[in-house]
């Protein structure tokens, strides 16, 4: 039998890294279950962070090179916290002929950030996705969590406006 | 639980849900969730309180009802009244024609016989909208599981096997390979370990019915699994499902939980020997993942990334052990079948494209949403008489069905049958099914660069073909809608079409000239005009803004 049965302890004593020890666990702690663990691990932290990815490496015996592989590989992984909040616009086909690169282009009038940014002080994070498979109503944005459908961009321009406002007012704006 | 006991537990629930004399469904689907339907079901309930119909109407949340643009969605009595975009403030008026007779606004109410409904053909999305997804009782009512009992009590695989091939069904993730071939491999495949895997990593953008169904019907997909792994003896499945739809997954959790508390997935299914149990495993954004190779790896937790075949994952797959993968929608499909033969399947279609096909219309079109149409159905009924045609007085340009990896349709196809040939043979797919209707307003040379870029980022990097060439030739549109391109690039992006069509890996990058070359084919003189004019038609391209910038430039210097 492989010396496997030895556990490793978490790099903090945070209690969130039980959540992750709890999929890993479900799976006997076998190198399959990296995709499954890492999803945990950025489901309880937001992101995934360098300690997260090097004690899910040394939990399931997987390389470290081989757990950034697989976390560089997948665009649902990110190695980089959020904002406050965040904007996905979609990207999806049915959506970028229904305008969604005006969208992004609002967000940015608005807000002063692009695709993949954060907003420096840490408001509001945008992002794209493929495709959200809401196409019936294109163009769609998710603002936190929350799907927008048949999005123009002056109503865009007005939620993203909320969603900065307090920084603004905080500089006199 | 027994065969018996299932008839019993039918029985029961289907005298249940007969003393209401109404029944109002709720769409509680993606597309109406976002625009707030579970505030419009809790409107309902309340005023179903108030009101003291209690004993007479069951609100109840249902999955997709198919015409998503128009939601949030109520039907009532059996899809005969149909109500669109609702507000919670709707409930009375909804309550007063369900119960009362008393007409609800026009603007609200919906034509549950317009063309849209009344041209579909109800396989794999019979109960969609039908029954409440997070009941399984709803489904055995329903009569769901009673084709998983029949095939596990009165026939040998090789009977479930024939009556597959029988129906003529076709892989419904694409590639459209004879469903009853595959089963028949992995099932011939020497070992005591298989596994049977349901693709749901529906990576096209523009296609959702894969979710849809996950969403509306969950135990429709994971029955077809099961009678799946009773044909080619396997005992283990996996369902991989994308990230990115959490109401699919949530169901779907739930789904299989009511089944194995119900006794339908587990072991000594039906007190027979079969044992099957179903895991989920989610993708993390990867559209190369719905190639099955790079599938199978992303289940092993490595990085999704194919191999060469053969050996095929009939042979050779999950952890070395044969494998059958089959996507949702002809999951969907296998209950029906069996319940209902294989000849009867086959009698809807066309020769050699059997049975259904589920369409998503999105882009510009009347009524968007899903669709389900008999094989060989023309572009021309999809898109005007079932979809209504194009809005805002626009004029139909192209049809972009099967993806990054189809092709853009022009209007002198529209008379086209739908199958997998008749697609083949203008240059596109069938793909998973999404169809993107254009207009006026798109430029086809922009389009093409869109799924060129699609396919650039979605490269996994391991062959140079896909990885290298979709690079370059996303370059090379760049170019040409900047207006910077000349001829020579004209010749160089066809030959590169040609190399990275016949020499990459997977099928990725083999099909990824395929929006370029159907553009190309059709609509060159849209290219000729950006590269000899450099303007733009549709006024998209860079080279056209930049026109217009410098044409308000010249009259302000005037």
């Amino acid at each position: 039998m492989l010396p496997t049965s030895k556990k490793i302890s978490p790099p903090s004593d945070d209690k969130r890294w039980r959540i992750v020890d709890t999929t890993m666990r479900r799976h006997g702690y076998a190198p399959e279950a990296l995709i499954e663990a890492l999803h945990s691990a950025q489901e309880t932290f937001g992101y995934l962070t360098d300690e997260a990815l090097g004690w899910v490496a040394a939990s399931l015996r997987v390389p470290p090179s081989k757990v950034y592989g697989v976390a560089t590989f997948y665009n649902y992984f990110h190695m980089k916290p959020a904002g406050e909040h965040t904007c996905v616009v979609c990207t999806g086909t049915a959506c970028y002929i229904n305008g969604a690169g005006d969208l992004l282009k609002a967000i940015d009038e608005t807000a002063h950030v692009k695709d993949g940014e954060t907003t420096e002080d840490n408001r509001l994070s945008v992002l794209t996705a493929r495709c959200l498979g809401a196409c019936g109503l294109a163009p769609v944005v998710v603002i936190d969590e929350v799907v927008a459908g048949k999005m123009k961009p002056e109503a865009l321009k007005e939620r993203v406006r909320k969603l900065i406002e307090p920084a603004t007012e905080e500089v006199g704006v | 639980m027994t065969w018996e006991e299932l008839k019993q537990a039918a029985e029961k629930r289907r005298e249940e849900i007969g003393t209401f004399e109404h029944e109002v469904h709720v769409c509680t689907g993606t597309g109406c969730h976002s625009s707030r339907s579970d505030m419009v079901k809790t409107a309902l309930d309340k005023e179903v309180k108030e009101r003291g119909l209690e004993k007479r109407c069951r609100v109840k949340g249902v999955g997709c009802m198919g015409v998503c643009g128009a939601g949030p969605l109520v039907s009532a009595d059996a899809g005969a009244k149909m109500f669109q975009g609702v507000t919670p403030e709707d409930a009375g008026k909804i309550l007063d024609e369900v119960a009362d007779d008393k007409l609800a606004p026009a603007e609200m109410r919906l034509d549950s016989k317009m063309p849209f409904f009344a041209g579909q053909v109800r396989v794999v999305r019979n109960l969609a909208g039908e029954i409440d997804p997070e009941r399984i009782d709803d489904y055995v009512a329903a009569g769901g599981y009673d084709a998983l009992f029949k095939a596990i009590s009165t026939m040998s695989p090789e009977e479930v096997i024939d009556e597959i091939t029988k129906s003529g069904l076709r892989g419904r993730g694409g590639a459209g390979f004879p469903s009853g071939l595959k089963w028949k491999t992995v099932a011939k495949a020497p070992g005591p370990k298989k596994y049977v895997i349901c693709n749901a990593d529906e990576g096209d953008p523009g296609a959702f019915m894969d979710r849809s169904v996950l969403e509306s019907d969950p135990h429709c997909v994971l029955e077809g699994m099961a009678i799946a792994a009773y044909a080619v003896g396997a005992d283990h499945g996996y369902i991989y499902c994308r990230a990115e739809y959490p109401l699919a997954i949530k169901r779907l959790k739930i789904a299989i939980k009511h089944a194995e508390n119900l006794g339908v997935l587990g072991n000594n299914i039906g007190d027979t020997q079969f044992n099957f149990r179903v895991e989920i495993r989610l993708g993390a954004g990867a559209f190369v993942c719905g190639e099955e190779t790079a599938l199978i790896g992303s289940i092993e937790g490595k990085r999704g990334m194919p191999r060469p075949r053969p050996p095929f994952p009939a042979q050779s797959g999950l952890w070395g052990k044969p494998t059958l993968i089959n996507n949702v929608e002809t999951f969907a499909n296998i209950a029906q079948i069996v319940q209902r033969g294989g000849g009867w399947y086959s009698s809807i279609g066309t020769e050699k494209s059997k049975g259904t096909k589920v369409f998503a219309l999105a882009g510009r079109v009347v009524h968007t949403g899903l669709i389900e149409v008999p094989m060989g159905m023309s572009l021309r009924d999809i898109v005007f008489t079932l979809g209504g045609g194009i809005p805002d007085g626009g004029k139909f340009k192209a049809v972009q069905t099967g993806g990054p990896s189809g092709g853009c349709i022009p209007e002198q196809f529209l008379d086209m049958p739908v199958d997998y040939e008749s697609l083949g043979a203008v240059g596109s797919i069938m793909g998973s099914g999404g169809m993107i209707i254009m207009d006026d307003t798109s430029c086809m040379v922009d389009v093409a660069k869109y799924f060129m870029d699609f396919c650039m980022s979605e490269s996994c990097g391991k062959c140079v073909p896909c990885r290298v060439g979709t690079a370059q030739m996303h370059g090379i549109l760049e170019k040409i809608t900047n207006g910077e391109a000349t001829m020579r690039d004209l010749t160089m992006l066809e030959e590169l079409c040609e190399m990275v069509r016949s020499t990459s890996l997977c099928g990725l990058g083999q099909s990824s000239p395929n929006p370029v070359l159907t553009t190309l084919r059709y609509f060159r003189h849209e290219y000729m005009n950006h590269i000899e004019n450099k303007d733009c038609a549709a006024g998209v391209c860079k080279v056209a803004r930049e026109k217009k910038a410098a044409g308000i430039a010249a009259e302000v210097h005037a």
